[in-house]
């Protein structure tokens, strides 16, 4: 086992926005980052808010400390209420997928 | 977690919890189900008649692809012997519009339907940019929803078509429900909750096939389906993200995924206990105005309705004012006539509502553009009317250019547009 995670984030039904329009990101993670805790989707929303996202608007993806109601989030293309929500250990290769429904249709 | 297995197909992993029923299925079970949903909104409503010519109302975002794409998969797989096609409306706004329109083109290539789009600038003379040039982001949505909701007619008559389908879902009848409940605008709750409108003024027939699907599965169907759609927020509605009914039914939805779904029965159920009296024979399709924005701004209609309202009354106090730089009339009618007539309708409505008094409208045609309207002049007639007073100049060269006798509104946007460029 190697010392860190690699892992895709996705960003899309206008979420990019958030994240100068890059809809795909590749993160590597120490799998000590979280204090030595096996490193949860919960713990990647924070590093995303605090590392990836540069915009300001930190209200259009997280709401009093979770991801915000209308928000998808996808885990291997499952939902992730299926799989444990915040809870869920991320795994090396994983695909973490995050869909807007808010946006205008 | 464990793995979860398709309730349904009991064989593949389950990659969807559906919202209504909270039922765990595989991705495959999800598609074929989410399309024999529609179908069965479509049937069980008697929505289409064979032959029918239909004009699908296409932004290139979530819902309205999506529903290109299941009402051509359903038109092959059941027959129903439709003709589809697409129909955009351009609003006219720079980095915004004119990128998701190439969604549209794509899709029309896609799906091979023919795509018909209609600009405001041909129809009122103003693109939504020069709106906000002139009014502001503040309160611009309202205007383009209006505008909207007249321009799919339009277009619809341009092409010969007599049905609009549009991409409303679930979430957007729940939001609509809830508001017109705050509002406590019964007329509009019954209206708002049928999934067919239509209008004795107009013969062109509305209906929203998604009215029952999940905002969440349409995304989510998008996705599986991997279909090209286009997400990026309005650049003048960035407000509307937050809007306050949209939140609501989201946070709701967290709690209790199931209450989008009772909110929209629970709406319809009212509107059944709405006496015929109140609600109108026929719904006001022209008025509706839960149904007229198609884009984010949906999310403040209750807010953009009162500022209409009070733009309006501005118009109406500014027009007793400004005599002497005014549009020219429509020949047939007096100068002097937007002041009292106009203003007397607008405040025995504003009355009427604060007093819990229920006006039935009567449906019948706006005396400028000839639109169905409940009111003598319609909402985007009396939108235009503000924005053209705010170009003095232009207006007085179009009263000594354009005077031998436009019959329309229309025209005499268009008059002002020559003279002005």
């Amino acid at each position: 086992m190697t010392d860190t995670l690699t892992i895709t984030v996705e960003f899309t039904g206008g979420l990019e926005m958030l994240f100068d329009n890059i809809n795909k990101h590749e993160l590597t993670l120490s799998r000590t980052a979280d204090n030595g805790n096996p490193l949860t989707v919960g713990y990647l929303v924070k590093y995303i808010c605090e590392q990836l996202m540069k915009d300001s608007r930190k209200e259009l993806f997280v709401l009093d400390g979770a991801v915000r109601p209308g928000i998808l989030v996808l885990i291997n293309d499952s939902d992730w209420e299926l799989e444990g929500e915040d809870k869920y250990e991320l795994q090396n290769r994983d695909n973490i997928l995050f869909v807007s429904t808010l946006h205008g249709g | 977690m464990p793995p979860s297995i398709c309730e349904v197909c009991k064989d593949a992993r389950a990659a969807v919890i559906r919202p209504k029923n909270s039922q765990k299925i595989c991705k495959q079970c999800f598609l074929t189900v989410f399309e024999r949903e529609i179908h069965e909104t479509i049937v069980a409503n008697n929505l289409f008649h064979r032959g029918e010519r239909v004009a699908i109302g296409a932004s290139g975002g979530k819902d309205s692809t999506v529903l290109a794409s299941v009402l051509k998969t359903l038109n092959e797989r059941h027959d129903y012997g439709l003709d589809l096609v697409l129909l955009s409306i351009d609003e006219g706004i720079k980095g915004y519009r004119d990128d998701s329109l190439e969604t549209v083109k794509r899709n029309a290539l896609q799906y091979q339907m023919p795509l018909e789009i209609v600009g405001y600038d041909q129809l009122y003379g103003w693109t939504m940019d020069q709106v906000v040039a002139q009014v502001g982001k503040k309160g611009n949505c309202t205007y383009c929803g209006v505008f909207r909701r007249q321009a799919l007619d339009r277009g619809a008559a341009k092409l010969g078509i007599k049905h609009v389908v549009t991409g409303h879902n679930a979430d957007d009848v729940a939001e609509t429900v809830m508001m017109n409940l705050l509002r406590g605008d019964l007329p509009r709750l019954a209206r708002s909750t049928s999934i067919v409108t239509s209008s004795a003024a107009s013969d062109i027939k509305r209906s929203k096939p998604l009215k029952y699907a999940y905002e969440k599965e349409i995304v989510l169907y998008a996705h599986h389906k991997k279909l090209d759609y286009f997400s990026t927020e309005c650049i003048y509605s960035p407000e509307a993200f937050r809007g306050s009914a949209r939140t609501l039914i989201k946070d709701l939805e967290k709690i209790r995924p199931s209450s989008i779904l009772d909110i929209v029965k629970s709406g319809e159920d009212m509107a059944a206990l709405v006496p015929p009296e109140v609600s109108g024979s026929i719904s006001c399709a022209a008025e509706a105005e839960g149904e007229a924005n198609g884009c984010g701004s949906r999310n403040t209609n209750g807010d953009s309705m009162d500022l209409m309202e009070k733009q309006i009354a501005a118009n109406e106090a500014a027009a007793s004012l400004e005599t002497e730089i005014k549009l020219p009339t429509a020949p047939a009618e007096p100068a002097a006539r937007d002041s009292a007539p106009v203003v007397s309708i607008h405040d025995k409505k504003s009355k009427g509502r604060r007093k819990g008094k229920i006006n039935k409208q009567v449906m019948g045609q706006c005396e400028r553009c000839g639109y169905m309207s409940s009111q003598q002049v319609c909402k985007a007639c009396s939108l235009l009317e503000g924005l053209n007073k705010s170009r003095p100049q232009t207006s007085i060269e179009v009263g000594v250019e354009d005077e031998e006798g436009s019959t329309t509104l229309m025209r005499q946007i268009a008059g002002i547009v020559i003279s002005a460029g």
